[in-house]
């Protein structure tokens, strides 16, 4: 299914997201106040039945997940997931460890909301930047459930077999959170994301395109 | 005075990057490239580097490790770690390894800031 990106459109496409999340993660050390470990960026186009088993591995819990929809001359979901028993210590790593825990279930919402914002939104405007295009993103939403619920959302992207999944991990060590970032685009958007990649080269190396994306 | 850099990145794309404003800045040096630490390693260990640009996040050892790395085989080597990441613990660690932290997408006026200062040092080791 890779034939849609060249080795060397995946290779921009990687390049591009690392940038995009590791410049967001800055913004949520500074939020948590701890570093935020990240995991090199893998990018794969990929069945929905595929993802779906990707997202569940290792996660037989329930997840809960902040997601934006971005549209432009591209359309997407972008998905932030953990397990859902972590969602409150996420939040009291943002919200304060001095808030009790009826404080804590009470703006647990609006801090995933916050917080998905924080990492989706600098992701997103960091690509869009470097693809010199515009973006708009929706208001973050809030979902739970199995894996099966992330790919069965209400477009967009439209239902389609292939969906692009880029998943990086990210990790506060100290309380033990984990969780990664996901990307979900349609067939439609990989062709012009295709386009915008070979003007993102051509700006990025000069126009010289190896022929051979091995080192 | 023409130097040997070796530019170390996972991505073709990355490596280029840093290619195409070495070209403008210092066209006549030479380059060297890796994808990763172990090639990184085997390219000093197999012919001359004056200095090198190192990216953070690589899948294997990171940027840091292989900058300890190179430290131990070439001491007064000028290194930069490149990295879109610039969280106070990961700039402190690249200071603390004596190398220079350069923010992903990389500018010209950063690349020829750390040059600058790589330059002063290679003559200064030289004289």
């Amino acid at each position: 299914m890779n034939e849609i990106l060249d080795e060397f459109e995946l290779d921009a496409l990687t390049e591009l997201v690392n940038i995009g999340v590791n410049r967001a993660a800055a913004s949520l050390r500074e939020m948590v106040g701890e570093q935020v470990h990240l995991s090199v960026p893998r990018v794969a186009l990929v069945s929905r039945e595929k993802a779906i088993a990707t997202l569940g591995e290792g996660n037989p819990d329930t997840l809960v997940g902040v997601h934006q929809v971005f549209e432009g001359d591209i359309v997407g979901r972008a998905l932030l997931i953990f397990p859902d028993t972590k969602s409150l210590e996420l939040v009291r790593a943002v919200a304060g460890s001095e808030l009790s825990l009826e404080e804590i279930i009470e703006l647990e919402h609006e801090a995933l909301a916050e917080i998905g914002n924080v990492i989706l939104n600098g992701c997103l405007a960091t690509m869009a930047n470097m693809l010199q295009r515009s973006l708009k993103m929706s208001l973050p939403e809030i979902l739970r459930g199995e894996a099966s619920k992330f790919f069965d959302l209400a477009p967009p992207p439209e239902a389609g077999k292939v969906v692009m999944l880029l998943y990086i991990d990210f990790a506060l060590r100290s309380r033990e959170i984990r969780g990664y970032i996901a990307m979900l685009m349609d067939m439609p958007s990989l062709a012009a994301m295709k386009v915008m990649l070979r003007g993102f080269i051509d700006r990025t190396a000069g126009g010289v395109v190896p022929s051979n994306a091995a080192p | 005075m023409s130097y040997r850099i070796l530019i170390v990145d996972d991505s073709k794309l990355a490596r280029m990057a840093v290619g195409k404003i070495l070209g403008t800045v210092h066209p006549g040096w030479t380059r060297v490239e890796a994808a990763n630490a172990d090639e990184a390693v085997a390219r000093v260990r197999e012919a001359t580097v004056d200095l090198a640009v190192v990216d953070f996040n690589m899948p294997g050892r990171n940027g840091l490790e292989l900058v300890a790395e190179l430290r131990a085989l070439k001491p007064g080597m000028p290194l930069a770690v490149i990295s879109a990441n610039h969280q106070t613990e990961i700039v402190t660690r690249v200071g603390e390894a004596g190398a220079t932290f350069l923010a992903k997408p990389l500018t010209e006026a950063a690349l020829r800031c750390f040059l600058d200062t790589a330059i002063m040092h290679l003559e200064a080791a030289r004289s």
